[in-house]
């Protein structure tokens, strides 16, 4: 992609700042996504590719409909009345509105902004979900919740109080608890909306921490309003704004060099 | 104006006012040399503290912008070339006094029996020096390409010039000691200009992000 002086330009992707972050088997593709609440569009033709393993952050001031987008990813959304989803949003190339809805969110987790694990101990919050979902059978589930506490970096700080209850962890922990639950099910796609803001810096390194290292094994979409946190651990980055997709490219060039106005004014912080 | 923009356009107009005064340097030490004016030479003397003082001044906002801003894109940009542009434009001021040095004691020499022009490499290390300050101004990446350029004219004016001293020294040894304080100069007059096109470089990375350093005149 030619690397240009930011211009004004219409609130629209180009096809080369599309093009520079594709790939040729993406993990999941939104086509011309389209949403609303009510009478409200809120999204405004989408286009946008998610590469297997690697982490995209959603940037964009407050209203932009990034949150709307990510939650459409696992159809989340349908849980909300009067909402409405035109366009298509694949996983491995099949459409996920073609596909059950359980299966869907056992393969694409999600992740937060405030931790909500369940009213159960840090053991019962791992194995429900599996348990649920007839997936225990052939393995102990003392190994499932060792495996998955390892995966969220918390096994050592929990591995003696795995019958106590999760609300008596601290926030950081609570929400790596959130993130091993959700991996337990082993999940293709972790999507995570600001999974961070509710947290101290020690332990939103923590997090970031874990995200780098658990990509190999799942493709992972974040929301964040931490423009820092996106240049730390993305590897794409797509900025948004007033429901549309503005830019999305390699975060090292949305943060040393973006090529549309309206995403050097937001992450300059001269707007949003 | 938010107060972070205020910053960084109190770092942009320090490097000019820098930039500015190393600018007057220059053209000071090369009028003391051509026209044997010994009070423009004391003067660029006397302003290379003010040079060095600006440039820790300058780095001092820079350290200061990346702790509290983090800056990215166009900000982040203007903070590297800054860096980098005050340690052109420090160098310039003290190539600038030892062409002023230079001046001082060849004006109690005898001249040399033959013309040797430095009007034509002055002349351009100058417009070099003002153009590359200029696109930096303007924020014009078109004006710094034509200054980077312009280097190649200033390499082949220099060997013009030490070429004919050569010349001079082959058939006059009495003329070797001023003869090879001239070289000198033109040399430190070619650095001038190396480090225009090194800001040139920077302002065509400030106001494109693209690095053009180490190409070719074709691919710049």
């Amino acid at each position: 992609m030619a690397v240009n002086q930011p211009q004004p330009t219409s609130l629209s992707m180009t096809s080369e700042s599309t093009a520079a972050a594709q790939t040729a088997t993406p993990k999941m593709r939104a086509s011309n996504v389209n949403f609303y609440y009510g009478k409200f569009h809120a999204l405004h033709d989408v286009n946008l590719e998610f590469a297997t393993n690697k982490v995209t952050a959603l940037i964009g001031p407050s209203g932009c409909g990034k949150s709307t987008f990510l939650r459409n990813l696992n159809r989340i959304n349908e849980t909300l009345r009067d909402t409405r989803l035109e366009g298509e949003i694949a996983l491995d190339g099949e459409n996920i509105l073609d596909m059950d809805v359980t299966e869907i969110r056992r393969r694409i987790g999600m992740v937060f902004q405030r931790p909500n694990p369940f009213p159960k101990s840090i053991f019962e919050n791992i194995t429900y979900g599996p348990k649920i979902n007839g997936r225990l059978k052939g393995q102990s589930a003392a190994d499932l919740v060792e495996k998955s506490l390892r995966r969220a970096a918390l096994w050592e700080e929990v591995k003696d109080k795995l019958h106590e209850s999760a609300y008596a962890l601290s926030g950081g922990q609570q929400q790596r608890l959130c993130i091993a639950r959700a991996l337990a099910v082993d999940p293709e796609v972790l999507l995570l909306d600001e999974p961070c803001s509710a947290l101290d810096p020690i332990a939103t390194a923590k997090i970031e921490d874990l995200l780098v290292t658990i990509k190999d094994q799942c493709t992972i979409v974040i929301v964040t309003h931490n423009m820092q946190q996106a240049a730390r651990v993305a590897d794409t980055t797509g900025f948004f704004l007033l429901g549309k997709l503005i830019e999305h490219n390699k975060t090292d060039v949305i943060f040393k060099n973006p090529s549309k106005k309206e995403t050097e004014d937001y992450i300059t912080g001269r707007f949003g | 104006m938010r107060p972070f923009e205020e910053d960084f356009k109190s770092l942009n107009d320090t490097l000019l006012s820098m930039g500015s005064l190393v600018a007057h340097s220059v053209q000071r030490s090369v009028l003391s040399l051509v026209e044997k004016n010994e009070d423009y030479a004391h003067q660029v003397i006397r302003d290379e503290s003010r040079v060095d003082q600006m440039e820790i001044k300058i780095d001092d906002m820079v350290t200061s912008l990346i702790v509290r801003e983090q800056p990215v894109a166009r900000d982040m940009r203007l903070v590297v070339a800054a860096i980098k542009i005050t340690t052109d434009l420090e160098r310039m001021g003290d190539l600038a006094v030892h062409i002023a040095e230079r001046a001082l004691s060849l004006m109690v020499l005898p001249p040399l029996p033959a013309t040797i022009n430095f009007g034509d490499l002055a002349n351009l290390v100058e417009s070099m020096v003002l153009g590359s300050l200029d696109s930096f101004v303007k924020r014009d990446p078109e004006t710094a390409r034509g200054i980077v350029t312009a280097d190649d004219a200033v390499d082949k004016a220099r060997n013009e010039i030490q070429h004919r001293l050569i010349e001079l020294m082959q058939t006059d040894a009495a003329t070797v000691s001023r003869a090879l304080e001239y070289i000198i100069v033109a040399r430190k007059l070619e650095r001038i200009g190396d480090h225009a096109t090194n800001i040139a470089e920077d302002v065509i990375f400030l106001t494109q992000g693209i690095d053009v350093r180490h190409r070719v005149a074709e691919v710049v």
